[in-house]
């Protein structure tokens, strides 16, 4: 591991005010906040994040931490660890599909340190970005090209993907978060704002920038609306092995029914797409019909019409479809 | 930097880079956390930070001074008799090469305080953290289990 400046951080204003080379967004930025470091210390070992600096926000875990349930919605502090919020009694309650998109995250060791802001920062598992040996990768070096255009990306995206890279998105509970329709709030040197969350990870263009984060901006909570289809979600992930493992596909669920006919869906798709990917096409398919088998695959039709697939990963299209299937004839069966 | 293991404070003067396992193995010469795969992939170095189960070799040293860090080398009692994990892996053969079984025990004593070990079901997910290239698997289920039952008799 390359040496590195190790600072700590009191509150949000010092840390954003180190933070000020943490770049807008850049996978490489020569700071970077340290949280639960399960990705970023990763990452040093293997040479592929070379920080200068590294500001350690754990000290502000006892004022972002905290798990609130109301009848507006969840509020979630950024440095609450996924242990926390997939065992809290009203999150699995109220909000099943969040718990469950934790509780089939990573392994019990991960998410006692993993916090939910850097779980949604994560990075990609492509294993080219993952390996520097490879010289192409224009998520870790920009116009070097892409090694997994023609190489083994069996576990590539196929959803939002584009010439420059088609990294897949490897977390599950930013699935959850974009199909219940929540929103980040950010803290910095230019004060707080608060975004959609589906605003958060930037599309496909320039891979090595992911997200919309300001400089030295940090995530300081979560909050997700409350509505008639919390209840009613759930999170399914299929997976190469039983557990503690990346999604190949996954689907966050969660509807608003008026007995059979659809007042609502909201869809998230994981292990697919370049970033957190909502299927709103499928969701509109759906909405003043009656859920069934048909219903359920023309909308999963819909959301992966647009697919892009480059050999080893061609069988995705039609697996996320049958994932997107089986999830919502799951929920239909639900207790609201 | 100061670190509190197994209920005593230890200084140690060690490069920033250094994480928490590597501090533990190189410096404090408790080697029973083991590096299998130094990259949280394994759960071989699986320790106790503030009685919650971590991996050190994902944790750096400098960010945990402060905290409550227990290592397998601290799980039995003061007058050296085994934990009722340690012995259950003994009964049940719970291991064959013994390198992932310091990983494996701590996991499996925050296991059971967690209560994630009710069904056998429920250990196998909650324990898929720490892999067992011997294939000790079922083995490890059944000493859990005993072990469980001796830790709920208290």
């Amino acid at each position: 591991m390359r040496p590195f400046a190790y600072e700590t951080a009191a509150d949000v204003a010092s840390a954003s005010r180190f933070g000020r080379e943490a770049g807008q967004g850049q996978t490489d930025a020569p700071t970077q906040f340290l949280a639960g470091g399960t990705t970023l210390i990763d990452l040093m070992k293997l040479d592929v994040l070379r920080p200068q600096r590294l500001v350690d926000i754990n000290p502000l875990v006892a004022r972002h931490s905290e798990i609130e349930v109301g009848p507006d919605g969840l509020r979630i502090g950024a440095l609450a660890k996924m242990s926390a919020v997939a065992a809290h009694p009203e999150v699995l309650a109220t909000y099943p599909a969040l718990a469950q998109s934790l509780q089939l995250a990573a392994s019990p060791q991960l998410r006692n340190m993993a916090t939910l802001g850097g779980n949604v920062l994560q990075r990609t598992r492509c294993t080219y970005y993952r390996d520097p040996s490879w010289t192409a990768c224009n998520k870790r070096q920009p116009g070097s090209g892409c090694a997994a255009l023609e190489g083994v990306n069996r576990n590539h995206a196929v959803l939002g993907v584009d010439e420059n890279c088609i990294a897949q998105y490897p977390g599950d509970l930013g699935v959850a978060l974009i199909a219940l329709g929540a929103e980040v709030e950010l803290g910095g040197a230019a004060g707080a704002r608060r975004i959609p969350f589906a605003e958060l990870h930037r599309p496909a263009g320039k891979p090595h920038v992911e997200t919309t984060l300001k400089s030295g901006e940090l995530i300081t909570a979560f909050r997700v609306p409350a509505g008639p289809w919390t209840r009613r979600s759930l999170y399914l992930k299929v997976r190469d092995r039983a557990s503690y493992e990346f999604a190949i596909a996954s689907a966050a669920v969660a509807l608003d029914m008026d007995g059979e006919v659809v007042r609502q869906a909201r869809i998230g798709l994981g292990g697919l797409a370049y970033r957190p990917w909502r299927a709103e096409a499928a969701e509109a398919s759906l909405k003043g019909k009656p859920l069934t088998e048909e219903t359920a695959e023309a909308a999963a039709r819909e959301a992966l019409s647009g697919a892009i697939t480059h050999g080893h990963n061609a069988y995705k299209p039609e697996l996320g479809r049958r994932t997107m299937v089986r999830a919502l004839l799951a929920a239909k069966t639900m207790e609201a | 930097m100061v670190l509190n293991i197994n209920g005593r404070d230890q200084h140690l003067k060690v490069d920033v880079r250094t994480s928490l396992l590597d501090a533990l193995r190189e410096h404090l010469h408790l080697t029973g956390a083991k590096k299998g795969c130094d990259q949280g992939q394994c759960g071989a170095c699986t320790v106790h930070v503030d009685g919650k189960r971590e991996l050190s070799c994902l944790t750096l040293a400098v960010a945990v001074q402060g905290r409550k860090i227990n290592t397998i080398e601290g799980l039995a009692g003061a007058d050296g008799g085994l934990h009722p994990m340690q012995q259950a892996f003994i009964d049940h053969d719970g291991f064959q090469c013994g390198y992932c079984t310091p990983g494996q025990i701590m996991s499996a004593v925050a296991c059971v305080h967690e209560g994630n070990a009710r069904t056998d079901a429920d250990i196998r997910e909650y324990m898929s953290g720490n892999l067992c290239r011997c294939g000790a698997y079922p083995n490890i289920v059944a000493a859990i289990k005993q072990a469980r039952s001796s830790m709920e008799r208290g």
